[in-house]
């Protein structure tokens, strides 16, 4: 209620300029080296920026002036000036970057290579690799705790999440989880880490004081075979009582209830959904889909996908600036 | 003829730790030849870079270098080996490109070993490649009971059939655990499957019958069959008979295609072959679709453009079934391509694949069992629960029935991949994968 009555205002006070409620939404594609910026509100692409080879990982500085893109076949990650849309430079992430994340603080940026099995360690203001920390076979997903004093890395092949200690840059546990872990995901009050496995068609949740898989969750669709089911994408709301899990060709996001870890829905979206992001005003979730070359807006009260927008080919990642 | 294959940069990474290698005498063990792993006290090398590929980049001066781990308590280091025992002589093709590179199988073997070796840095496990070469069709036992003695109990072997089950049931009673990674034939799947002999390389069954549901589906479903006289193309023919009759493809006309000897390639080669092609193709009826069933390369690479009449060709030449494919970028693809060729300096073909994925189930099942101890590691592998994963899209499985590793069959031409299979709309009650090949309820395999 309160957001339409705001939008509408704010669309009769200045019909032409983005209302104030509307959120920037970047998605990269990885097929045609393009970043589509979304208009969330009218759910409309509103422009192209190009960009280097093959971007997949995408994230944003907090607050929201920069977007950082892993050109994965460029070896580089780009850095876009939201402003003008404009690559005003690149950070030296090692070869093939796929996902990174950025520490709390902004300063830090870790890098999954997965050629190289190691995570690179830069520092964003100085734009020089700080560290570069050796992990399991083919690295993909970064999570960083909420203060910032752990990084876990997700090797595809190893089938681990290492634990990585951001001050001395040394690894402290490895947990095994199931196979082809794809993407790391603290709970905001850092207690767990969620880990899916993309082939073994689980979702892990390891307790970030023990260092053990208390949890392993698991989906089933009617209808589809197991093998379909693989999960990627996973993002968990700020309170921390709802998470969303995207699976991949089974062409759904699941939504968890965090306390019981229980699936208590299934929201059908576009083909082969990949990557998730939420809208700083946690109304919306947008999922990446991949096949169907567009994007699936899903409202988190009703947990209804409301509307897909076509973006460019092969939407890999999306990020939506902050306010 | 040996050559061993030792993983150096995971010793160095030892060695740099400052480690005493000195294993049998720190356990009081029995060396190589007790079927318990040999262990030796070590801290594990965490973040040390094993396995990592040549040519990784120095360190940068001033630069902060992760240091090993300092660990709660001390780790053992298990010690897996692992043997590849392949049959081997320089081999001839019709065309130069398709002569098998030297270290076929065996580089896919290594870059494994080295996959094992950065997730065993984690947990305390070594694993090692040692490779014996015999010549094609000689005895392999003596060089088999070598590598054992020397306490592999794993052996990988790219030998025929007949030398397979030469060794197989001395491997029973020895306690190790064969897998095929070189041989297609059904027999060893069939009448002569064994307990302890896995497959990681698909038989000729399920590439014909990989090929045949790609034909259906694009309804061109009316073949001719040109087969070599020799019994390796003899037996692909009967695949590819199989699965004509299996998905509703017509074979019209068969035409043997026979090997009369001489010079593979010569200069003036292609001036009679231009000649000779549309010529033993001229009298066939109507077809889609020209199939040649020719391992031997004896004449399967000459008909693809020069049959009488327009027609694509498959199966050993043309659209071509197989394990894997050099050009595939799928499923995660480009990360084993990309490591493939920098470590080895060449793309990767089917039997790198089905070795590469032999010595990832080996250390799959030591990683989920966090154990070397064979008896665990084949009790995990013959579980229910096992899977690994292949850059396929999905688990791949094993047939528990005649422990054949389910897989999809890449259909491909020399440069791109084309398809895979199995197709849309070919349903299965367990697996659609098991729409390839020879499936459970037409199996003559008994296991013990």
């Amino acid at each position: 209620m309160k957001r339409l009555g705001f939008a509408a205002l704010a669309a009769s006070a200045c019909i032409l300029a983005n209302p104030a409620s509307a959120f920037t939404v970047y998605v990269s594609n990885e097929r045609d080296n393009t970043i589509t910026i979304v208009d969330s509100e009218k759910m409309e692409a509103v422009g192209t920026i190009k960009v280097g080879q093959r971007p997949r990982g995408i994230t944003i500085s907090h607050d929201g002036k920069v977007l950082y893109v892993c050109a994965s076949d460029d070896d580089t990650v780009e850095m876009i000036d939201t402003e003008t849309n404009q690559i005003i430079g690149t950070l030296p992430s090692g070869p093939d970057p796929e996902l990174f994340v950025l520490s709390p603080d902004g300063k830090t940026l870790y890098v999954a290579n997965e050629d190289d099995n190691l995570v690179t360690v830069i520092d964003v203001e100085a734009r020089s690799v700080l560290s570069e920390i050796p992990v399991g076979v083919e690295p993909e997903g970064m999570g960083v705790s909420p203060d910032g004093s752990v990084i876990v890395s997700t090797s595809e092949t190893t089938n681990m999440a290492h634990f990585i200690d951001a001050e001395t840059h040394e690894i402290t546990d490895n947990v095994l989880v199931d196979t082809r872990p794809r993407y790391a995901e603290f709970m905001p009050d850092g207690s767990e880490v969620w880990v899916s496995a993309e082939i073994g068609g689980t979702v892990s949740v390891i307790d970030n004081e023990t260092r053990e898989v208390t949890q392993t969750i698991t989906f089933e669709i009617p209808g589809l075979r197991a093998e379909a089911i693989q999960p990627v994408g996973v993002k968990i709301m700020p309170d921390g009582k709802k998470a969303y899990v995207a699976l991949g060709p089974a062409n759904r996001v699941a939504v968890i209830n965090t306390e019981t870890y229980e699936v208590e829905k299934y929201v059908l979206v576009g083909q082969r959904v990949w990557q998730l992001a939420l809208t700083p005003d946690e109304k919306t979730i947008i999922s990446t889909n991949g096949v169907s070359n567009d994007i699936t807006f899903i409202d988190t009260e009703t947990d209804e996908a409301i509307q897909s927008v076509t973006v460019g080919q092969l939407p890999w990642g999306v990020v939506v600036k902050p306010q | 003829m040996t050559s061993r294959t030792s993983i150096r940069a995971v010793l160095a990474s030892l060695l740099l730790a400052g480690m005493a290698i000195s294993p049998a005498a720190a356990q009081g063990e029995a060396p190589a030849q007790s079927s318990e792993p040999t262990t030796q006290p070590s801290s594990p090398p965490a973040s040390q870079p094993s396995g990592q590929p040549a040519g990784q980049p120095a360190a940068e001066p001033g630069k902060q270098q992760p240091r090993p781990k300092r660990q709660r308590a001390e780790k053992e280091t298990t010690r897996i080996q692992i043997g590849y025992l392949r049959a081997y002589a320089p081999q001839l093709a019709l065309s130069v490109l398709d002569v098998p590179p030297r270290n076929d199988g065996v580089a896919g073997a290594e870059v494994a070993i080295d996959d094992n070796n950065t997730t065993g840095g984690f947990l305390g496990q070594e694993f090692t490649l040692d490779v014996a070469e015999v010549e094609p069709e000689a005895d392999v036992v003596e060089a088999f009971n070598k590598m054992v003695e020397a306490g592999a109990r794993y052996v990988l072997t790219d030998l025929s059939a007949k030398q397979v089950l030469s060794i197989v049931d001395f491997a029973r009673d020895k306690g190790v655990l064969v897998f095929n990674v070189g041989s297609t034939d059904d027999v060893l799947r069939e009448e002569e499957c064994r307990a302890n002999l896995f497959h990681t390389m698909p038989t000729r069954t399920m590439l014909a019958d990989g090929l045949a549901q790609y034909l259906i589906w694009k309804q061109w479903k009316n073949w001719v069959l040109i087969y070599g006289s020799h019994e390796g193309d003899q037996a692909f023919a009967d695949a590819l008979r199989r699965a004509a009759e299996r998905f509703g493809g017509q074979i019209v006309a068969e035409k043997l295609f026979e090997d009369t000897g001489g010079a593979r390639r010569t200069d003036t080669g292609v001036v009679q072959i231009q000649r000779q092609i549309p010529v033993f193709t001229q009298d066939l009826p109507e077809h889609d679709v020209m199939l040649v069933a020719d391992e031997s390369e004896v004449f399967g690479t000459y008909v693809p453009f020069r049959t009488w009449i327009p027609r694509p060709v498959a199966g050993s030449a043309g659209l071509v079934p197989s394990a894997w494919h050099p050009a595939s970028e799928q499923w995660g693809g480009t990360q084993i391509q990309n490591r493939f060729e920098k470590q080895v300096g060449r793309r990767m073909l089917s039997k790198d694949m089905a070795a590469w994925m032999a010595v990832r189930i080996v250390g799959e099942a030591a990683t989920r069992t966090n154990s070397g101890d064979p008896a665990k590691i084949e009790e995990h592998i013959k579980g229910e629960n096992f899977s690994v994963a292949a850059y396929r899209g999905q688990k791949l499985t094993f047939r528990n029935w005649n422990w054949q590793l389910r897989q999809p069959v890449f259909l491909g031409d020399n440069r791109s991949v084309v398809s895979t299979s199995p197709q849309e709309g070919f349903l299965h009650q367990v697996s659609e994968l098991d729409t390839l090949g020879i499936d459970q309820p037409e199996t003559v395999c008994k296991l013990d």
